[in-house]
């Protein structure tokens, strides 16, 4: 079981973003499991999503406590008390961001995990040119697909299609393929460093 | 066909299928989303169905009563204090004998305002006459939904379909939703007991006074006895067209060789599994019993499920009757007596929106099999923020509004994670 939890505000598309992680999964034939945590979606307010994906039937229905990956849409939340409760040493952080884990000041928080495996996107940016808002979620996706083995860009690009359509779709999954690339470059820089 | 789906869709999905003729509602979370997805249904044209907007639940369930009364099928949907404004309907519906089928996405009642899921709104109308069916998964859920109206058009009685708010109905989980040709051939065209019809008038509802009262109560009673046999029937019926197991009265999982028992209903059902697999594979025999219909409440169906191994039973009450405790656990008191029974600790779990967590599932079954569990708890109560303000109280007369004074006292204003 791979669990994922999602933090970011109201507004942002957080529960839609857990949704799709989990309509990716599904579309490669794993068992997926996507819920928020709370559903009065003031906007502004932290909002958290949670994903489980797995070989087998998903019976909890508890909250993600010990994610195996945290993707954070909005960086404001970064010093917020519990954001990074339960991730293990060998767990994925996605930080929506154009700032350096540094410039974030969590060079602290960072070491001791693979370095390759907590990364920065600039999602927001990237959403504003490819879809013309700052909605960070579709990115965010498609950098989670660079980020871990759990999903294809594909896959996130099939959710995409069966959510939205038209210039939407097209936006988001622009900006999906984006992240992507942009993710996987950070990563091959690293892993070849 | 298998789909990746959100609960309220899938129930939306399901009910439709049912092709009721009268939809009526009025928007309270988390039930919502169901029958928003009903009314586009409506309005695009692909569900040829009534449906009212109405100013009230009050007013919803009583318009679901006159479309019943008159021979449609009708659907609503509610939760929390939406159930307890329509409470005297409520009470209607059972004794007017209407089938009529409502999802209640359980949440919690105030005051204070919570949201959050819990059983307490379904439970308050326990005594109501109307059939409780709970479900564990939204495959279930969408499952329950389909049989309530097979069940509740066979007895004459009306069901109520308890899912956990926000668990169930927002979460997006894989659930093979049916083709209507596979609805159509389990569930025959309601074939009404009593029309309201102008041209064969006759009263329904009418005065009945202490010359005949209890009786007719008796037979409400009856009705539920009766439904203690179709139940697992409709869920044979539905295997049968459908190809999985779903529904029925109660659930036991492992429980043939287990020293300790957790009971409950509800999405919990599927953690408490999960907890069950990992304490078994350290050598602790549990087992897991799930009560799917709380009404009629299966006393001979539990009394099977449990063997002479089961030692313990600790029950999960998602409610509080404050003032004894358990509802759960007084039930099955009920249906154990005059028998050697299992000793019984009742536990108080997951109110308004309180993760229930597997870590503390496995504590609280380690401590029942050590014995060292108490016969009434609350699982992870902050007993320190309640003493607090238990001193508050006693140090000041006007000592303010405790669910403020603890809030304050906790100084956060977000949700915890678990």
């Amino acid at each position: 079981m791979f669990q994922v939890r999602f933090h970011g505000r109201g507004g942002q598309g957080v529960v839609t973003a857990a949704e799709l992680l989990a309509e990716a999964a599904f579309s490669e034939g794993w068992h997926a499991q996507a819920f928020p945590s709370f559903g009065s979606e003031r906007m502004g307010a932290p909002v958290m999503s949670f994903c489980r994906i797995s070989d087998q039937p998903i019976r909890t229905h508890e909250p993600v406590t010990e994610p195996d990956a945290l993707i954070i849409q909005d960086p404001t939340l970064l010093h917020q008390a519990d954001l990074f409760a339960g991730l293990g040493r060998e767990g994925y952080m996605l930080v929506n961001s154009a700032s350096s884990f540094g410039e974030l000041g969590l060079d602290e928080f960072v070491t001791g995990f693979h370095p390759y495996r907590l990364l920065v996107v600039p999602a927001s940016e990237l959403a504003r040119t490819h879809l013309g808002r700052p909605l960070p979620g579709a990115p965010m996706l498609g950098g989670f697909a660079a980020l871990t083995p759990m999903v294809s860009l594909d896959s996130v690009v099939v959710a995409i299609n069966s959510r939205f359509t038209g210039q939407v779709a097209e936006g988001n999954a622009a900006a999906a393929r984006a992240a992507f690339d942009f993710v996987a470059d950070e990563r091959k820089a690293l892993t070849d460093a | 066909m298998l789909k990746q789906i959100e609960g309220s869709q899938a129930v939306a999905a399901a009910v439709a299928m049912c092709r009721p003729e009268v939809i009526c509602a009025y928007p309270i979370t988390p039930q919502t989303h169901i029958v928003e997805a009903l009314s586009a249904m409506v309005k695009k044209g692909e569900l040829n169905a009534e449906f009212l907007n109405v100013e009230s639940e009050f007013a919803a369930l009583s318009v679901a009563i006159g479309a019943s009364a008159t021979g449609a099928r009708a659907y609503t949907a509610t939760a929390s204090q939406g159930l307890l404004y329509m409470c005297e309907a409520v009470y209607n519906t059972a004794g007017l004998g209407l089938p009529i089928v409502m999802t209640v996405a359980n949440r919690a009642i105030g005051a204070p305002i919570n949201i959050w899921n819990d059983h307490s709104d379904a439970m308050s109308q326990r005594d109501a006459g109307w059939l409780q069916l709970y479900a564990e998964t939204n495959q279930e859920a969408l499952d329950l939904h389909i049989q309530a109206f097979r069940i509740a058009e066979r007895l004459s009685v009306p069901v109520m379909v308890c899912m956990d708010g926000f668990l169930l109905t927002h979460a997006s989980e894989r659930a093979d939703l049916p083709d209507q040709a596979q609805v159509d051939a389990f569930l025959p065209r309601y074939d009404p007991r009593q029309v309201l019809d102008p041209a064969e008038p006759v009263s329904i509802g009418a005065m009945v006074g202490p010359e005949a009262f209890t009786e007719v109560r008796y037979l409400a009673h009856e009705r539920m006895q009766q439904a203690l046999q179709v139940i697992p029937a409709v869920a044979a019926e539905f295997a049968n067209g459908f190809g999985r197991d779903s529904g029925g009265l109660v659930r036991p999982y492992l429980t043939e060789d287990a020293e300790i028992v957790v009971v409950a209903l509800g999405s919990v059902l599927g953690t408490a599994k999960d907890t069950v697999d990992a304490l078994r594979a350290d050598g602790q025999k549990a087992g897991v019993l799930g009560i799917t219909s709380f009404r009629p409440f299966p006393d001979q169906a539990i009394r099977d499920a449990l063997t002479p191994v089961n030692r313990r039973l600790v029950v999960l009450e998602r409610a509080l009757s404050p003032g004894t405790g358990g509802i759960i656990a007084a039930d099955l008191r009920t249906a154990l007596a005059g028998r050697p029974a299992p000793a019984m600790s009742t536990v108080v779990a997951g109110l308004g929106g309180r993760a229930i967590t597997s870590k503390s599932l496995r504590g609280l079954i380690t401590k029942a099999a050590a014995g060292d569990l108490e016969p009434f708890s609350f699982l992870d109560l902050d007993t320190a923020l309640v003493d607090r303000e238990l001193a508050r109280m006693r140090e000041t007369r006007r000592s303010g509004p405790s669910a403020e004074n603890i809030l304050r006292d906790l100084g956060i204003t977000a949700s915890r994670i678990g």
